[in-house]
């Protein structure tokens, strides 16, 4: 009887000794968002006025500016390249898990798309420099959508691919047992009842996107004014972020922890969408 | 044994061989289903009854690597000639599945007209009456009319298997097949289904495979007893439990294997 109750303890202190290692591991890895977070608000928090999101970048010397320019162009370009990116991987997603089960041609496209996905970003803006910058000979905003959308195609590809796979085959057997066409069923049943994930992949992706920076450089690099239509050059959040931090000047730094706390804001809202949105309905309807 | 009196033939399947692959499933069987009555498919897993069925209304070749040889005449008419799209074979013989499988994305409402709804008819004055019919057909009405915008997965299992058949029953089909509808369920599900089969068999002709004997013999009018993708002898119900042909028959019914 007092041998299994000093079992009992040490195993309950091992267990404590666990619990207590497992919840620091969680402290730590969130501690570095939260430190990101705080940091910016001190540091950003002031320099976002109205002037931030109506001004274009002032020249050196002069009080002021804004924002303005980066986010009309982060907006454009990430709205062309979702333009094309989600249908485009929509249709590889569907492709590959709803008649590519047998096709040698299916294992390419879903090699060639892993591959795609796991390119370095600065990889994909030489590459579509060498294809629509140098022909064009001038950056532009359309060349930097081009770049974000080879980052977004694979990501919504294969996330979709893998998520319409989730859905049980006898749903869509219930689909064609009622003499509905299969593309019928694909859209209807298998799409539908897989939409809230794909839609929160799809989300996820679009906030990726938004971020980079790298693939935008050799692309549409940069521009202190507003865009002046999609085949000149255009700023962005993250390009501009980049130009005021490795500036001099005091108020440009500013505005560079301005920009970044907009970018993180903007990104962390989109994720939180995400959740609430995939987490209220959908799943739990999907066994 | 006389001579027997058949209703006229709805389906009839002419040596129908089915195959995964190189396996062959179905060693040729031929099988007459008359109108308006409950053919029940009884024998031991893995003896071909459900991938017969899958014969009937095309489905066994949406199966990875699956086709079918022989013939399926559909009122005289074979519905595996060349000509013939599988998609509006299927809307005459519907299906109900082993597991309850409504659509989780749609309401119990959706679920119901989903047949009607995804082939273009948007119509409510055309959806509510059959959304209604297909309902009391199922014995599923009273307890859904005032819930119909719920989705469908809320059901209980047994629910969602009447939900299923009713979803089946909306688009009309002259013929319904069901692969084990109940051994999913509960008894007292199973008990309402087995009720709802003897009024459906005046409106339609019904193909079912089940494990179960005493449910063969409880609602089948006639029965058809396979073995190792055989089918080894079939007739009517009462007979085949009485007093079946073949040994192996008599053995499966007695419980001697299976």
């Amino acid at each position: 009887m007092s041998d299994s109750h000093f079992f009992d303890s040490w195993r309950k202190f091992k267990s404590r000794i666990a619990m207590v290692a497992l919840f620091l591991g969680c402290i730590f890895a969130v501690i570095p968002l939260f430190a990101i977070l705080l940091h910016l608000i001190r540091q950003g928090a002031t320099a976002i006025d109205w002037n931030f999101f109506t001004q274009v970048q002032k020249p050196v010397g002069e009080v002021g500016g804004g924002m303005a320019h980066a986010i009309v162009g982060t907006l454009s370009q990430v709205g062309i390249a979702s333009l094309f990116g989600i249908p485009l991987g929509l249709a590889c997603g569907v492709y590959l898990s709803e008649y590519g089960k047998r096709e040698r041609l299916a294992g390419f496209v879903r090699f060639a798309l892993e591959l795609l996905a796991s390119t370095p970003s600065i990889l994909v803006g030489v590459f579509v420099y060498g294809i629509l910058v140098v022909p064009m000979k001038k950056f532009s905003l359309f060349s930097g959508a081009m770049a974000l959308m080879l980052i977004l195609l694979p990501l919504v590809a294969r996330t979709s691919e893998e998520l319409l796979k989730l859905i049980p085959q006898h749903l869509r057997e219930a689909g064609l047992a009622l003499g509905i066409p299969r593309w019928r069923v694909i859209l209807s049943v298998v799409l539908r009842s897989a939409w809230p994930g794909v839609l929160a992949a799809i989300l996820l992706g679009v906030a990726r996107i938004a971020g980079e920076t790298a693939p935008l450089v050799l692309t549409s690099f940069g521009n202190p004014n507003f865009p002046q239509g999609i085949t000149q050059p255009s700023a962005s959040l993250p390009l501009q972020i980049y130009t005021y931090a490795i500036s001099p000047f005091e108020e440009w730094h500013r505005m560079a922890w301005a920009g970044a706390l907009l970018l993180v804001l903007s990104v962390l809202a989109l994720n939180a969408i995400t959740r609430l949105s995939g987490g209220s309905h959908g799943r739990r309807n999907v066994e | 044994m006389g001579v027997e009196m058949l209703n006229s033939v709805e389906l009839e399947t002419l040596g129908l061989q089915a195959y995964f692959g190189q396996v062959r499933a179905l060693h040729g069987v031929s099988l007459q289903v008359p109108r308006h009555e409950l053919t029940a498919l009884i024998g031991p897993s893995g003896c071909g009854k459900s991938t017969f069925i899958r014969c009937l209304n095309r489905l066994h070749e949406e199966s990875p690597g699956a086709r079918a040889e022989g013939k399926v005449l559909l009122e005289g008419r074979d519905i595996y000639a060349p000509t013939v799209d599988p998609v509006l074979i299927r809307r005459r013989i519907g299906m109900v599945f082993q597991r309850p499988n409504p659509f989780p994305a749609m309401t119990i409402y959706e679920n119901v007209a989903s047949g009607l709804i995804l082939a273009g008819v948007r119509d409510r004055r055309v959806l509510d009456p059959v959304v209604e019919r297909s309902l009391k057909q199922a014995a599923l009405w009273d307890e859904v009319k005032d819930q119909l915008k719920k989705p469908g997965t809320r059901l209980s299992g047994g629910q969602q298997q009447r939900l299923c058949i009713a979803r089946a029953l909306a688009v009309d089909p002259p013929v319904l097949l069901m692969d084990e509808p109940t051994s999913a369920l509960d008894p007292i599900s199973t008990a309402r289904i087995e009720e709802l089969l003897v009024d459906l068999k005046k409106a339609v002709t019904v193909v079912m495979v089940t494990h179960n004997m005493q449910q063969a013999a409880r609602v089948s009018d006639r029965t058809a007893f396979f073995l190792l993708g055989e089918m080894v002898e079939s007739g009517r119900t009462d007979a085949i439990f009485t007093n079946p042909a073949d040994s192996r028959t008599e053995q499966y019914i007695t419980g001697r294997f299976g």
